[in-house]
């Protein structure tokens, strides 16, 4: 989900596809306006590292 | 949706298929996540991949691994009058004869929540007694903590939790060390490792010598996940390996982690299926005991006799270890299916039964 | 006119008047003249529906109770194979409804009825006290003369017929559920009646076997009671069927599945491989249906709905048994 605001005491309001939700985060060091979070339960769980999801994908699509 | 149509692609599906087939392998993977039970199901990976991978589902479901007795408690709270605060998924499991939904018929209430802060908004804005049915793995205790500290700071007392949260490398342990399933490695939860890490699973190579990988939720994901443990059998090289990369850090989220540490402390709990496992539970600490719904309303002091598996020889504990699949359960598809469930195996939406049921067929199987 | 709905205004006296007059009347027209009984005259063979809308909350993005109502109706007796003539609308009012909020609801329902060209003839209303009904409950009852070029049924599956989705899916169970849990969310629902349809599908006539809307239970579950009702296997590709991106985006947030959210302005049409192109044609011309597609065939075989992905996997979808509640983690 991205973020696409930034709320004061530990919250965001992320959106996915025309949906948007506020969420926690109090477990997330440093967030930023375009930022992908795992949310879970309303709560976010981590920030989705782009590198590496940009890399897994090469490795499948050299690996095979 | 860009960074999940991409790990969707069907050209590369078929193509690690194809390896799998290829193999030459006959092996058992346990997974031991809800959304992994369910996906696995959805896209058809579980059915595809056999005979060559047998995929298990384990205590994944934090619902199904509640016992009766648990269950009981968010009755005697609604009987007592007070309000249950509860994620969508518990409302329908039967246990003692009844429900939660059985019991709002009788005049209970509870109300479904998205989230452990909404239950405590709830209780912030309606001024009744509030009590938050705390079910959920690693991935949910944090914010469940992060309710509790609220409410300490806000000073909310008419908020309280009846604390069921489990913690998943014990349960591994536990199947490991029954040895009453033969498994060749474990696809670990993608979610539950975005909090704990991946060391927590280490026990599964070093005392087990099986191999593990933390798998991401998407059809490549599992599959690529899949292909890892083949070659890790193959080579003779068991490790935990993070397929997850993209989310699960190795050494999870500390901040999370240390939420955690200030309001739960680890205690023994019945695990539905396997018993009473050491140190695979999360209460109150002292600070937080005021917010303890059991012992704030005295509950779980009486049980009823006759527990819904002793009268209808449910299964649901037999399908967590992985001892059965599904649809050799012999109430599968017959008395017991998602109109009408006989556990909570069939009628949670995490549920290996429900899984089976809704993406395999009246036989679960392909 | 008071500012909320008390328990006099059920109890057919002058307050009941008075609603009916301000509030109904001005709407429906004809409800004054006939009051809770109507003369129809009609000839041929009638299509007799009945539904109630107890939908909470009453108004959501795309919607409101009262467009449901009529929309619901309307469509019902399309299924039939007929064109609605006249709608009937019994409501009941729980103490304390806002006035403002019970005109706003007649007035859709009003719209509904113009859009569909279907005559809102007789109603009646009745009181309850508070806290005895979601705000309001209303039943609709339709009736309608019967196509004679059509003939429908869920019994009249074929092996090689065609299956057409006229319109996106899942919408209006989305758009309902965000409301509910007050998520901010640009799903619409596709809440519509369907009128337009019976041209092209009159048109085409002897292709058309079955027409229904997937209301509760989402197109899987109409899917499932056509393969019961004519004993046949339906195949479904995966990546033929239309979902928006705002569907999926809050299908992915709650662990919904798109194949069971209602749908409340689209119809799961079947016809025969010889008229499928034709009636494709048809409906493409019409508003509601102008993103229609096939999305499978019937085969001979066992009652059940088979899924084939992309990716090579098939699975069977079941009808809904019980609530989609959003998901626990």
């Amino acid at each position: 989900m991205r973020v696409v605001e930034i709320l004061e005491s530990d919250e965001a309001i992320v959106e996915i596809s025309g949906t948007r939700i506020r969420v926690r985060t109090d477990f997330i060091e440093d967030v930023r306006k375009g930022d992908y979070l795992i949310v879970h339960t309303g709560i976010a769980i981590q920030k989705l590292d782009k590198s590496e999801a940009e890399s897994i994908l090469d490795v499948w699509r050299r690996e095979i | 949706m860009r960074f999940l149509d991409e790990y969707r692609r069907p050209d590369l599906m078929r193509k690690m298929y194809t390896k799998i087939e290829n193999s030459g392998m006959r092996i058992t993977i346990m997974e031991v996540c809800g959304t992994h039970t369910v996906n696995m199901a959805r896209t058809g990976i579980r059915w595809r991949v056999k005979p060559w991978v047998k995929l298990l589902s384990g205590p994944g479901c934090p619902v199904c691994v509640c016992t009766e007795e648990d269950l009981w408690m968010a009755a005697e709270a609604m009987r007592m009058g007070l309000v249950v605060a509860t994620f969508g998924d518990m409302v329908r499991v039967p246990f003692y004869g009844t429900s939660l939904e059985k019991e709002r018929a009788r005049g209970g209430r509870f109300r479904v929540v998205y989230s452990p802060l909404d239950a405590l908004r709830l209780a912030e804005n309606s001024g009744k007694d509030i009590v938050f049915l705390g079910v959920g793995f690693e991935t949910t205790a944090p914010g469940i903590a992060l309710a509790l500290i609220e409410a300490e700071n806000r000073g909310i007392t008419n908020f309280s939790v009846i604390p069921l949260m489990r913690l998943i490398p014990p349960a591994i342990k536990r199947i490991l060390e029954r040895g009453e399933v033969k498994i060749d490695g474990f696809i670990l939860p993608g979610h539950v490792s975005t909090i704990i890490g991946s060391k927590p699973y280490e026990f599964i190579v070093k005392e087990y010598d099986k191999p593990a990988v933390v798998s991401g939720f998407e059809p490549l994901d599992i599959l690529g996940s899949i292909l890892y443990i083949m070659r890790m059998i193959e080579e003779g090289k068991p490790e935990i390996l993070n397929e997850y990369k993209r989310v699960v850090r190795e050494e999870g989220n500390l901040l999370a982690k240390e939420i955690m540490g200030r309001v739960f402390s680890i205690c023994d709990r019945e695990w539905r299926g396997l018993g009473e496992i050491p140190c695979s539970g999360l209460e109150l600490r002292e600070e937080y005991r005021k917010y303890d719904a059991v012992e704030k309303f005295s509950l779980g002091d009486e049980v009823p006799e006759y527990r819904q598996r002793d009268r209808v020889k449910c299964r649901c504990g037999d399908v967590i270890s992985g001892l059965i699949e599904p649809f050799e359960c012999p109430l599968f598809g017959r008395i017991c299916n998602p109109s009408n469930p006989m556990g909570p195996c069939m009628v949670s939406s995490e549920g290996s039964c429900a899984a089976y049921y809704k993406y395999g067929g009246k036989m679960g199987e392909r | 006119m008071k500012d909320s709905i008390l328990l006099g205004h059920g109890s057919g006296g002058i307050l009941t008047h008075r609603l009916v007059r301000e509030v109904f009347a001005r709407n429906f027209g004809e409800v004054l003249k006939y009051g809770d009984k109507a003369l129809l005259e009609i000839s041929g063979e009638l299509a007799y529906t009945t539904d109630s809308f107890v939908v909470n909350p009453l108004f959501f993005k795309g919607g409101d109770i009262g467009r449901l109502s009529v929309s619901g109706t309307v469509n019902d007796v399309i299924t039939c194979g007929a064109r609605p003539v006249a709608i009937s609308a019994s409501f009941i009012l729980e103490e304390g409804l806002s006035m403002e909020v019970l005109y706003k609801i007649v007035e859709s329902m009003r719209e509904a009825s113009e859009e569909s060209s279907v005559r809102i003839i007789t109603g009646d209303t009745k009181v309850v006290e508070r806290g005895k009904c979601d705000g309001i409950y209303i039943t609709t009852t339709g009736i309608g003369v019967k196509i004679a070029e059509l003939n429908v049924s869920g019994r009249f599956l074929k092996p090689g017929d065609v299956i057409i989705l006229t319109g996106d899916i899942g919408r209006h169970g989305a758009a309902v559920m965000a409301a509910r849990l007050g998520i901010e969310s640009e799903v619409e629902s596709d809440c519509r009646p369907l009128i337009d349809l019976l041209e092209p599908i009159s048109k085409v006539g002897e292709g058309v076997h079955a027409i229904r809307d997937p209301t509760r239970g989402g197109v899987a579950t109409t899917l499932n009671e056509f393969a019961e009702e004519s004993s046949v296997t339906i195949y479904i590709k995966e990546e033929e069927i239309p979902i928006s991106e705002e569907v999926r985006g809050i299908s992915e947030l709650l662990g919904l599945d798109p194949l069971y959210l209602a749908c409340e302005g689209r119809m799961v049409i079947v016809a025969s491989e010889d008229s499928s192109d034709e009636l494709l044609c048809e409906l493409k011309k019409t508003d509601s249906a102008r993103k229609a597609k096939v999305v499978g065939e019937v085969v001979k075989g066992e009652p059940r709905v088979i899924l084939e992905n992309e990716g090579g996997g098939r699975r069977i979808i079941q009808m809904l048994s019980g609530e989609q509640l959003p998901r626990i983690c």
